[in-house]
Formats: structure tokens, C-alpha cells, sequence
């Protein structure tokens, strides 16, 4: 066994040349495989990561994927608004432990800005339980005298080298649209958080007052005419929010998070729901799983093809090594022992693939990842496959070998058939 | 050595082309077999190879028949007792001259022993025997493929006999060479035989050859299934 892999080793280094366009074509395949599983389960993990501690997640009636979509992901919008009132309705409640409210809408170079209370830094947490952890600075106040600080996510100083104490002004809405800046009311950097891997490393975070003062001189998504509330007279107005975009809730126990949802949905002043984050993300995946199974299939189909390229190439190798055959037989290798050579020779070739193709993967995502983290949040990372991506590379190898045996049961036949004088 | 009694063979779907009531081959012989081509001359040393089975009768090898040997048993048995070389194209082009040589004894544990005890002697073993045949140790470690035709031959014959099987089987070894490379190659392939003391078959339509054998045998005189055109 050990003398015929060494010869189908050689036999497979003879040719080389075709044979590594097949390997290239198993280690794309592999690529494709890996990094499809990967992203998927990354994905997955950084979505979940993405918030906890957090029982319960308030807005106007939509989709609970919706809802948790932009309320925790600042991905697409809200359908309306919430009042208040029912906030504090919400959070007077004898299970609700605390409720932060947040407002989005305002952009700022692309980030998302959120509006929310001091509250925020201490209830949100996120991957396992972790709380926000400000590298530099702190929070605002809430008071007057800090109205126009602001906390950005670590992304947000990083991507536009932003320090304690810059200047920033935010845009109405997702930004781009000239005139659409709040311009008179800059902000003041006071801290930037830790990196968390999650939508908070790129967020601007001001406080719900702020949001109503730069908004003090606009109607419907636009300023007023003849109306300029400089930033320092908006003090004088009542700047108590409202409305708000959403709620989290934190309850005192989560044996409660029924009867609390039941609560928010049968709210008679306001139609209302409250998703658990779990279930929507549950759900979320029901949807994003019929994509993910459809690229999974087709990168499977793209392996399928590589091997069916290595079948290809082998067979056609075959007649030309009639002789090579020939003479194997005539040193006292048997059938069988050329359907083995055959087989190890087709073996060698998908676990080279397979073997450069995990290379290209680590490659890939090393290279790949920071890039990936800051354009989408996603935090690729370079760890031990998991069983998961060990099956896919078990199953691409077992593919391997049944496809190997195509061109050794010919060679079997080929070498019965011939004995010691091939027709070539 | 080889006993032949009532041999038939046929091709599917055609007539005999081979039936030789007996033949015997001594053991440390040489046997010069010639007749034309289409004559059956491969047929018959598939046959005593034991890669072709014969249609009817019986061909054994050391007392042994092939045909009551299995497949794989009759490969293990060939792979032990006979060293074959080819008109040409004998070797594997992409191992070295070394490994062509010491092919046999991946597949046979007995030529392996006899060779010798560890790796290194079956080397030494290989290198003797290719000085034998005249190669320039700078060759032995060159790939097949780049050697003379008459350089693989004498490489092919090294290998056929390492191990010092019983019986060596020559199919036309010498066509592909001209004169003076065929009179040293047929030296060297007899004097090795007989230091080695293996039985050796040797085919070939180059009567000229023949003197130098121990017995000479005209297939077509022994094969009542050739046609008179054969015959004549």
C-alpha cells in the first residue's frame, strides 16, 4: 500500500501540469465551501452577539424581524414612531426592572446616530452579558450643560480619527442630501466605547434631548423658513422627548416575559408590540436559511463539478497510460492493484485540493476580515473549523475518493483486459 | 520448470490460435522461441505468465497450474517467480532507473528477500545489477524517460532480474535496438540468467539470435492451430 502511494504520488507528479488545474479547481471549491460556512455561522454568532440582557424590545406594530432590525442592527426604519407616554406606561409595569428608550433617524457620515438616555451605557450589554466599556472619556450627563455631548462606538473614532473633543455635526436622516444637516448644533465628542463587535462600534450616541433640540426648528423632515433656533437658545425649550423610536426592556425575571409582551401588545392608547430578541433572531434565520441553503447547495454543485473535472481528466489520461499499466502488471501488480493506484492517485489529488483550498480559506480570512468587520460589522474569525466545516471537508474528500474510483475500475477493466500487451 | 500438456486458447469469439499438445522447459534452460508475427508468440508467454488463462489444458509453472490459481493469486505468484521485459517502453518513465529496477519487489515479498534483507542490500542489490548491464552509476538516479532505448532495455533486464526469479520472460527485448547494442544486450541478458540461474524464454522473429540459446523451439511447429501459411 505504502509502495503505491509512493508511486501514484509520482505517477500524479509526472503529470503535474493537468493535474494541477484539477487541484486548483477542488481548492476553489473548498474555498467556496469553507468560507460560506465560515460567514454563515459568523454571521449567526454576530448577530447574536449583538445584544442581551435585554428581555424584551418595544416599537410601533411591524415585523418583529423588522423591529429587531432596526432597533438593534440600524437596518431599515421604523414604521412609526412611539409615544412616550406609553414608554413610561411600559416601564411602570410591576416586572419591567428598567426601559431605555432610543431614537434613530440622524446619521453622521454614515454612521448611525442613536438617541437614548445615560441609562443605555448601563443596561445595554451584549455578546455574554458584557456591559459597554468606555475606552476614553464618558458618558453624557443628560443635563442641560452636556445637551450636545456625544459617545461614539469605536468604529466610528477609528474609521474617521475621531479624539476626544471633535467636533461633529449630524445629518438628517441617512445623510447625502444637501441641506439636510444640523449644522447649527455641533456635537462634542466627550467618549468613545471599547470595540464590541457589534452595531454599537458604529454608532453616534447623543441623548434623546439632543435629538429634540436639533430637530426644535424642522417640520416633516425639513427646516422650518424664517424659523433658526441657534444651539444655545434650544436650551430655553422644553426639550423633554415625545416620541421615540423604540424600547428596550429589562424585566425583574424573565418568567414575566409573556405576560409583559401580552401587556405591550393589548396597550389600548397605541398599537404596540414587543418581540423577545431570541425569537426574532429565530425567525430571521427561517428567512436568511433558505439563501444560506441555497449558496451552500450551489457551492456543493461547484465541488460536484471539480470533481467531475478530475474524473474527467484522469479517464482521458487513461489510454496514454495503457503501457504504464502494462507494465505494472508484468512486475506482479494485479487488477486490483492498479484500481488502488488509481484510487490513491484520484485520493491524493482532492486532499491536495482540499488541503490548499483550507490554506486559501485562513488566507482569505485573515486577509479579508478587518475589511469585513469594518464595511459590515461582521467579525470574521480565524479559529479551528468547526464540526460543521470538518464534515464539509470530510464529505468533499469521501467525494473524492468515490469519484477516483470511476477511472480505477476502468484501469481495472482495462488492465484485465489487456494482460501484458495493451492495444494502444 | 514449465509444463505444457494439451494447451488451447482462444481470443472470444475466434478460433484457437493456440494448441500445443505438450512442452516442457527445463529449469535453468534457455529457450529461443521464434515464429512469425501473429503467430501467437505474446499470446503464449501471456499464458505463461499466467495473465492469460488457457481456454483448455494446462500450463504450470514450478509444478504449480495457473488456472487453478485465483486472480490475485496467480498476480502474487508471477510477482515471485517471473521477471518479464518488453520489446520496449518497459519502464516507468517517471521513477528513477533505481526504482524502475526495484519495482518487483514492491509487489513481491519473497524477490524482495531474495534480493535482499534490509533496503539498503535490495539497493546494492539494484546497483550490482546495473552495473552488470553497463549503466554509469551517474544514470541511476536520472528519470526512465531520459535514457536511450538500449539503455532502458539493459535497465528493463536488471529489473527482470532482481530477486533472481525462477523463470525471465523476453518478448522481442532486442527489436528496437541495432546490431552492436543487440549482441551486448543478448551477452550480458544470458550471462546474467545463467549467473542467476533462472530459466529464461526468450522470443523473437531474429533467428540469428538463436545459436546462442540451449534450445531453439518453432511455435509454428509446435502449435497445431496455426494456419499453413504458419506453418510454412
Amino acid at each position: 500500500m505504502k509502495a503505491l502511494l509512493g508511486l501514484a504520488a509520482r505517477s500524479a507528479w509526472n503529470r503535474r501540469g493537468t493535474l494541477s488545474l484539477v487541484v486548483l479547481s477542488i481548492a476553489l471549491a473548498t474555498l467556496l465551501l469553507l468560507s460560506l460556512e465560515r460567514m454563515r455561522s459568523d454571521v449567526r454568532e454576530s448577530f447574536s452577539q449583538s445584544v442581551s440582557g435585554t428581555d424584551l424590545i418595544v416599537g410601533a406594530r411591524t415585523g418583529a424581524v423588522q423591529l429587531m432590525l432596526y432597533a438593534v442592527f440600524r437596518v431599515g426604519g421604523a414604521t412609526n414612531n412611539i409615544r412616550m407616554d406609553s414608554v413610561e406606561a411600559i416601564a411602570k409595569h410591576r416586572a419591567v426592572d428598567w426601559v431605555v428608550p432610543i431614537s434613530l433617524g440622524d446619521s453622521h457620515r454614515g454612521f448611525a446616530v442613536l438617541g437614548t438616555t445615560s441609562d443605555y451605557f448601563k443596561r445595554f450589554l451584549y455578546g455574554d452579558h458584557q456591559p459597554l466599556v468606555l475606552a476614553q472619556g464618558r458618558a453624557f450627563g443628560g443635563d442641560l450643560a452636556g445637551l450636545y455631548d456625544a459617545v461614539i462606538g469605536a468604529e466610528v473614532a477609528d474609521r474617521l480619527g475621531y479624539r476626544l473633543g471633535q467636533s461633529i455635526t449630524l445629518s438628517h436622516g441617512a445623510g447625502g442630501l444637501p441641506g439636510a444637516e444640523h449644522a447649527d448644533k455641533p456635537f462634542r465628542v466627550v467618549g468613545i466605547l471599547a470595540r464590541t463587535g457589534t452595531p454599537v462600534d458604529r454608532t453616534v450616541h447623543v441623548s434623546l434631548e439632543a435629538i429634540e433640540a436639533i430637530h426644535l426648528d424642522w417640520v416633516g423632515g425639513a427646516t422650518m423658513p424664517g424659523v433658526v433656533i441657534p444651539a444655545d437658545q434650544a436650551r430655553k425649550f422644553d426639550l423633554k422627548p415625545k416620541q421615540v423610536t423604540a424600547a428596550l426592556v429589562g424585566l425583574k425575571g424573565r418568567v414575566a416575559v409573556f405576560a409583559v409582551q401580552r401587556f405591550v401588545a393589548n396597550y389600548a392608547d397605541e398599537a404596540l408590540m414587543a418581540v423577545l430578541p431570541g425569537v426574532a433572531l429565530d425567525e430571521l434565520w427561517q428567512v436568511v436559511g433558505v439563501g444560506e441553503k441555497a449558496l451552500l447547495g450551489m457551492s456543493a454543485m461547484v465541488a460536484v463539478v471539480s470533481l467531475a473535472g478530475l474524473v474527467a481528466v484522469v479517464l482521458a489520461g487513461l489510454n496514454e497510460r495503457r503501457r504504464e499499466l502494462a507494465v505494472l502488471r508484468a512486475v506482479g501488480a494485479g487488477p486490483r492493484h492498479v484500481l488502488i493506484l488509481l484510487a490513491l492517485e484520484g485520493m491524493l489529488i482532492t486532499s491536495i485540493g482540499v488541503a490548499i483550498g483550507v490554506l486559501l480559506t485562513i488566507v482569505l480570512i485573515a486577509a479579508a476580515g478587518p475589511w469585513m468587520q469594518a464595511q459590515f460589522g461582521i467579525g470574521l474569525k480565524l479559529s479551528a473549523p468547526s464540526a460543521t466545516e470538518w464534515a464539509l471537508l470530510a464529505s468533499v474528500l469521501v467525494a473524492g475518493l468515490l469519484a477516483s474510483l470511476i477511472p480505477g475500475l476502468r484501469a481495472y477493466r482495462l488492465s484485465l483486459a489487456d494482460g501484458l500487451s495493451p492495444r494502444t | 520448470m514449465i509444463e505444457i500438456a494439451d494447451l488451447r486458447f482462444r481470443w472470444p469469439g475466434a478460433a484457437d490460435c493456440l494448441h500445443i499438445d505438450t512442452l516442457a522447459i527445463e529449469a535453468g534452460s534457455t529457450v529461443f522461441l521464434y515464429g512469425p508475427s501473429g503467430g501467437g508468440k505474446s499470446t503464449l508467454l501471456g499464458l505463461l505468465a499466467g495473465v492469460l488463462v488457457p481456454s483448455g489444458g494446462r500450463v504450470s509453472l514450478l509444478g504449480r497450474d495457473w488456472a487453478a490459481m485465483s486472480g490475485s493469486r496467480r498476480d502474487a505468484f508471477r510477482a515471485d517467480h517471473v521477471g518479464y521485459i518488453f520489446q520496449q517502453f518497459n519502464l516507468l518513465p517517471y521513477l528513477s532507473v533505481l526504482d524502475n529496477v526495484l519495482l518487483p519487489c514492491g509487489f513481491s515479498a519473497s524477490r524482495a528477500a531474495r534480493a535482499g534483507a534490509s533496503g539498503e542490500a535490495r539497493h546494492a542489490a539494484a546497483e550490482s545489477l546495473l552495473t552488470h548491464v553497463g549503466l554509469a552509476p551517474t544514470l541511476w538516479s536520472r528519470p526512465a524517460a531520459q535514457l536511450s532505448v538500449g539503455q532502458q532495455q539493459r535497465v528493463a533486464a536488471a529489473r527482470a532480474l532482481i530477486g533472481r526469479p525462477e523463470l525471465v520472460i523476453a518478448d522481442e527485448p532486442t527489436s528496437a535496438l541495432d546490431a552492436p547494442l543487440r549482441d551486448g544486450f543478448m551477452d550480458l541478458l544470458l550471462g546474467e540468467c545463467r549467473a542467476a540461474g533462472s530459466t529464461l524464454v526468450f522470443v523473437s522473429h531474429d533467428e540469428r539470435l538463436a545459436s546462442r540459446f540451449d534450445r531453439q523451439l518453432s511455435l509454428a511447429a509446435i502449435n497445431r492451430a496455426a494456419t499453413p501459411e504458419h506453418a510454412a
